[in-house]
């Protein structure tokens, strides 16, 4: 067990620097290829003299070789002092994504400040598609062909059709435009704040992101239902004549919903890419926005940074799932 | 495409069963209803009966080859529409570069009614503040979001299907160096990482055909791993059937094996996938185009649509109800096509 937890680590620390070093490249080396220094992209506007060019591509340290600036930034992850480009030295600590000069802002304090809204809108959808998809798919991978079964099954057909970019403004316009149920506060509220405020401004969020994940859950929890319900095993539970609940509880849903596991785990890992477009849509200032507005500053610190952190958010929750599922299921290990 | 009939279904499926040795040749095995006795079905055969009678994706079928002739022939159509409602001066272009006079408010720049100004003249009504023909750029909208999807799923298909098969088939270090690379493409933030390069190309160039090329990149690139691990599982159990072996007997090499003799085997998932990739990516693009990295203007796109709609959706739900049912009502058609071809091809399946 240990030693499959060891080379686990290791491979999830070999992503991550595989992933941060081709962030790295394609930010580092594509203005190269296009003829014009990074220096440009870094402070947002040509520098002033050709001198000034100069003195801030040595201070951004441009003018080493790639990997040598690749493992300046390595490096200089656990804290080091950068230049905010035109003075002063600023002290950048652990966890130090470096300086947007866009923003004048170290990037770690804008993740910081976006993280909560991100992990807030998360959290809740996912809790609500796990309910949402296991149910729905439950019932209708034991009664295939019911009402419950097809309502639920038509149901997650339209919702997987359905992008958020168009439900969501939708569900604003009847919710919050056009019936007023929800407050109109275009945005996120802090939950430290006001924990009421905080769930009116996330509910339609959640139920947007959430309906999407959930319509994929309960297709998948009901082929794997449908499935291991006719297994042999399941018979022999039968033929022993033990209850119903017993078999579909301690039988059958064990191994169905054991795959739904590995799926969740790289879900949530993969949700502070999925949320961009939701946080677009309903005005939250959370890693997906913060993002956005780097693409259209082109602001490659915070872009770096945001992509690195979704990375490793992903490579964790694959960790996770890895090492779970190698104690509900033994196989996996060998 | 998958509606040009059984026969084309029955060819591949010669190699199933005892097939494979490569000399048999493509009898067609047709199954003759009116032959007395019993006659033998091919896997292709029972496929297409079952299809045939799953009417949701039949219509599924007929809503995608109605998308792919709007998308194919967007030029006569729309041709055929301005000179319908007496605009036949215009071309797609012009009504691009002129907004119509007397459709939009001067001092707002909405359109004149409800339902985005429709009117005999524009069917759909225009658009806000540009005054564009709003059908003729759902029409042309079909286009990119047929071309970018469609490219971006061969994409993923060669690389997917390449790397699956010579993984499943190799083993050993090949199967581990592929598998790696796939694990860690799978671990990409994928949504982040397309922006990042879209936003990062266009400081090298801002050309349409670039960033065209830059999406089908993206969209196709990242979801190989996808099609390429069930590639692989598949080959994986293929090359150890006894058609293989056969056909090692008879002196076939290594490539004939593996595109000869194994890949016909692998149609019916790369088929499932296909139907089911397209949509996927036609969302990809959607969203992309939405988040303003997507295809640049005036290259008409659903997701542009959208998110141009958006500001706009207190004065006239309108706008963001058209693209919003184009997108839903293509995809849905290409996810029940995609789910009832599953399931016939599927030999689990209820009888």
């Amino acid at each position: 067990m240990i030693r499959f937890v060891v080379s686990r680590l290791i491979g999830m620390v070999l992503v991550l620097i595989v992933v941060s070093m081709v962030t790295f490249l394609i930010f580092q080396a594509v203005p190269l290829l296009a003829k014009s220094s990074p220096v440009y992209y870094y402070i947002g506007k040509a520098p002033a003299t050709p001198e000034l060019l100069q003195s801030l591509t040595h201070r951004f340290g441009f003018d080493q070789p790639l990997p040598a600036q690749y493992w300046s930034y390595l490096a200089g992850f656990f804290g080091k002092s950068v230049t905010d480009g035109t003075s002063a030295a600023v002290q950048c600590p652990f966890p130090c994504f470096g300086y947007s000069f866009r923003r004048n802002e170290l990037v770690s304090t804008l993740i910081g400040q976006a993280l909560p809204v991100t992990i807030s809108l998360a959290v809740g959808a996912a809790i609500l598609w796990l309910i949402g998809g296991l149910t729905v798919g439950t019932l209708s991978g034991l009664k295939p062909g019911s009402l419950v079964d097809r309502a639920g099954m038509t149901g997650a057909l339209a919702a997987v059709s359905l992008p958020i970019f168009f439900t969501g403004p939708v569900a604003l316009l009847i919710f919050v435009y056009t019936l007023g149920w929800l407050p109109d506060n275009n945005g996120y509220v802090d939950i430290t704040q006001n924990p009421v405020g905080w769930f009116l401004s996330l509910l339609l969020p959640w139920i947007c992101l959430a309906l999407l994940f959930a319509a994929l859950y309960a297709r998948l929890t009901r082929s794997n239902v449908l499935e291991t319900m006719n297994e042999d095993y399941i018979r022999t539970a039968r033929a022993k004549g033990l209850d119903r609940r017993t078999i579909v509880v301690k039988h059958g849903l064990r191994a169905a919903l054991t795959p739904v596991v590995t799926i969740f785990g790289i879900d949530i890992g993969g949700l502070i890419g999925t949320t961009i477009i939701t946080e677009t849509v309903f005005n939250l200032r959370g890693l997906g926005t913060l993002s956005i507005q780097a693409i259209r500053d082109l602001d490659l610190p915070v872009l770096l940074g945001v992509t690195v952190v979704a990375a490793f958010a992903l490579v964790i929750a694959n960790f996770i799932v890895d090492v779970l599922y190698g104690f509900i299921d033994p196989r996996v290990s060998v | 495409m998958s509606l040009s009939g059984p026969t084309e279904f029955e060819a591949v499926a010669a190699d199933d069963g005892l097939a494979g040795s490569g000399l048999q040749g493509d009898g067609n095995p047709a199954p003759d209803a009116t032959a007395p006795g019993i006659a033998g079905r091919s896997l292709w055969a029972i496929a297409w009966r079952r299809l045939r009678r799953d009417k949701l994706a039949l219509a599924g079928g007929v809503v995608i080859v109605l998308f792919i002739l709007a998308a194919v022939f967007a030029d006569p159509l729309a041709a055929l529409y301005l000179n319908i409602v007496g605009r036949g001066s215009e071309t797609f272009a012009t009504a691009h570069n002129t907004p119509p006079r007397n459709v939009l408010d001067e001092l707002t720049l909405l359109p004149v009614g409800a339902f985005s100004g429709a009117s005999a003249k524009f069917w759909l009504g225009v658009t806000p503040q540009a005054g564009l023909d709003i059908l003729t750029n759902l029409l042309y909208g079909a286009r990119t979001s047929l071309v970018i999807a469609g490219l971006a799923t061969a994409l993923s298909l060669v690389l997917g299907v390449l790397a699956g098969v010579i993984a499943g088939f190799y083993r050993g270090w090949i199967d581990g160096v592929l598998s790696r690379i796939m694990d860690v493409l799978l671990s990409f933030p994928t949504l982040l990482f397309s922006l990042a390069l879209v936003s990062v190309s266009s400081i090298i160039t801002t050309s349409s055909f670039a960033r065209y090329a830059v999406i089908v990149f993206v969209l196709g690139f990242f979801s190989f791993p996808y099609i390429g691990r069930i590639v692989r599982g598949q080959v994986l159990s293929l090359r150890e059937k006894e058609f293989v072996e056969a056909a090692r007997s008879l002196g076939a090499g290594n490539a004939r094996i593996m595109f000869r003799e194994i890949a016909p085997n692998l149609v019916g998932p790369i088929l499932v996938y296909t139907t089911l990739a397209i949509p996927n990516n036609i969302l990809g693009e959607a969203g992309l185009s939405f988040l303003g990295v997507g295809v640049v203007p005036p290259t008409p796109s659903w997701g542009q649509m959208l998110s141009d709609a958006g500001g706009f959706i207190q004065v006239d739900p309108f706008y963001i109800f058209l693209p919003g049912l184009a997108i839903f009502i293509t995809v849905l058609a290409f996810n029940l096509f995609g789910d009832g071809l599953r399931d016939a091809l599927d030999p689990k399946a209820r009888r």
